[in-house]
C-alpha cells in the first residue's frame, strides 16, 4: 500500500512544482488539477496504510516524517519535470499503468482499497486521456515537438520497466485477494503505450538499459531534494498544522 | 497576438439538466479536443457543469455596438410585448 501511496505522493509533489510555471495558463491548471488528484489519492491511501500499520502514524506522518530509504515510489516519478515533453512522457507512462491497476483494484477483497480505487479510477482515466492527447500532438506536431518528445521518451524509457517490479510482498497480497491478479497488467500497458506511440509517430528506444530500486527504497539523487521541499515545514516546526 | 498562438475558443457550460448552456469565458487551444479538455480543467473545477460546448471564436458573429440604436432601441417603447397584463397563478414557479 505504501508503494501505491508513495507513487501518488511523489508524482503529485513533482507536478505541484509546476503550479504557476506551466507552459500556458490552461495547461498550468490542467497539471495542477492532476497534482491535486494525486495528492488526494496519496492522502486516502497513506491514511489507510497508517491505520493498517496500527502504530499510530496517520497519512501526514507517513508522508512527511519518513526517511528517504523508507519511500517506495518508482524512480520514474521522482525524475525532474524537465521540459513539457519530459513531464508528459513521465505522466503518460504512469497513467497507462495506473488505469488498468485501479480497474483491477476495484475487485480487491479489501473494501477500503476497492473504494479508493473506484474514486481514483475516474481521475486516472482523465489523466490518461489528457496525457495521451499530448503525446500524440507533440509527436505528430512540429519537427521540434517531435524531436523533444522522442528525446523525453529516450531518457525516461529506462525507468519504465520498474513499473512492473514485483516481489514477495506483491505475491502474498495477490494470494490473499487484496491485490488482484496483475499478470495481464504489463500487456495492457504495452498495448496502450505502443498504440499511442504509433499514432504519435515516435518509437520506443531499442536500448535495454533498465533502472530499478525505488520500490526497495533506493532512490536517485533527485529524491533528497523533493523530500527537503516536502518535509521542510514538519521538520522545521514539528507538529505544526495549517 | 503572435502568429504562433493557438486559436481562441468560447466556452459554454450547462450547469444541470434542463438548463441551457451558458457562456462562461474563453481559452486557447490547438484544436477542439484539447479545447474541451482545457475547458474541463479551467472552468469545471468546482463542479460547475455536466456538459461543455466549445466554439472557435472566429465563428462567432457579433452585433456591432454602433448599431445598437436601430437594433435594440425600437423595442424599448413596446411594453405590450411583455406578458405583464396577466395574473400569474400562485402555483407557477420560475417566472
Amino acid at each position: 500500500m505504501l508503494r501505491l501511496g508513495d507513487d501518488s505522493l511523489i508524482l503529485g509533489q513533482r507536478l505541484g512544482e509546476l503550479c504557476g510555471h506551466g507552459p500556458i495558463l490552461e495547461e498550468d491548471i490542467a497539471l495542477t488539477n492532476i497534482a491535486l488528484d494525486l495528492i488526494g489519492q496519496a492522502t486516502s491511501i497513506l491514511n489507510y496504510a497508517g491505520e493498517v500499520e496500527g502504530a499510530g502514524r496517520d497519512g501526514d506522518k507517513l508522508a512527511f516524517l519518513r526517511f528517504e530509504r523508507e519511500y517506495t515510489n518508482l524512480l520514474l516519478l521522482e525524475q525532474p519535470n524537465g521540459d513539457f515533453a519530459d513531464t508528459i512522457i513521465r505522466q503518460f507512462l504512469f497513467d497507462a499503468y495506473r488505469k488498468p491497476l485501479f480497474e483491477r483494484l476495484i475487485n480487491s477483497s479489501d473494501s477500503q482499497l476497492s473504494a479508493i480505487a473506484e474514486k481514483s479510477l475516474k481521475e486516472t482515466k482523465y489523466h490518461l486521456r489528457h496525457t495521451s492527447e499530448w503525446v500524440i500532438r507533440l509527436g505528430d506536431g512540429t519537427e521540434e515537438s517531435h524531436q523533444r518528445i522522442q528525446k523525453a521518451l529516450d531518457n525516461l524509457w529506462r525507468y519504465a520497466d520498474e513499473i512492473f517490479f514485483s516481489d514477495s510482498v506483491d505475491e502474498e497480497l495477490t494470494k490473499s485477494g487484496i491485490l488482484p491478479d496483475l499478470s495481464d497488467l504489463r500487456s495492457i500497458w504495452e498495448q496502450t503505450v505502443k498504440s499511442i506511440f504509433t499514432e504519435a509517430t515516435i518509437s520506443i528506444p531499442s536500448n535495454n538499459w533498465k533502472f530499478e530500486g525505488g520500490r526497495k527504497g533506493r532512490h536517485s539523487e533527485h529524491m533528497g531534494y523533493i523530500l527537503s521541499d516536502l518535509q521542510y515545514m514538519q521538520r522545521a516546526y514539528p507538529n505544526m498544522e495549517w | 497576438m503572435s502568429a504562433t498562438e493557438w486559436p481562441l475558443w468560447e466556452v459554454f457550460i450547462r450547469s444541470k439538466q434542463g438548463l441551457s448552456h451558458k457562456h462562461v469565458g474563453s481559452l486557447r487551444a490547438a484544436d477542439a479536443t484539447m479545447a474541451l479538455e482545457n475547458a474541463r480543467d479551467v472552468y469545471t473545477r468546482r463542479s460547475e457543469g455536466i456538459s461543455i460546448w466549445v466554439v472557435e471564436s472566429n465563428f462567432v458573429h457579433a452585433s456591432d455596438p454602433a448599431d445598437s440604436d436601430e437594433f435594440f432601441e425600437p423595442s424599448d417603447t413596446k411594453i405590450y410585448r411583455h406578458p405583464t397584463f396577466y395574473e400569474v397563478p400562485d402555483g407557477v414557479k420560475h417566472m
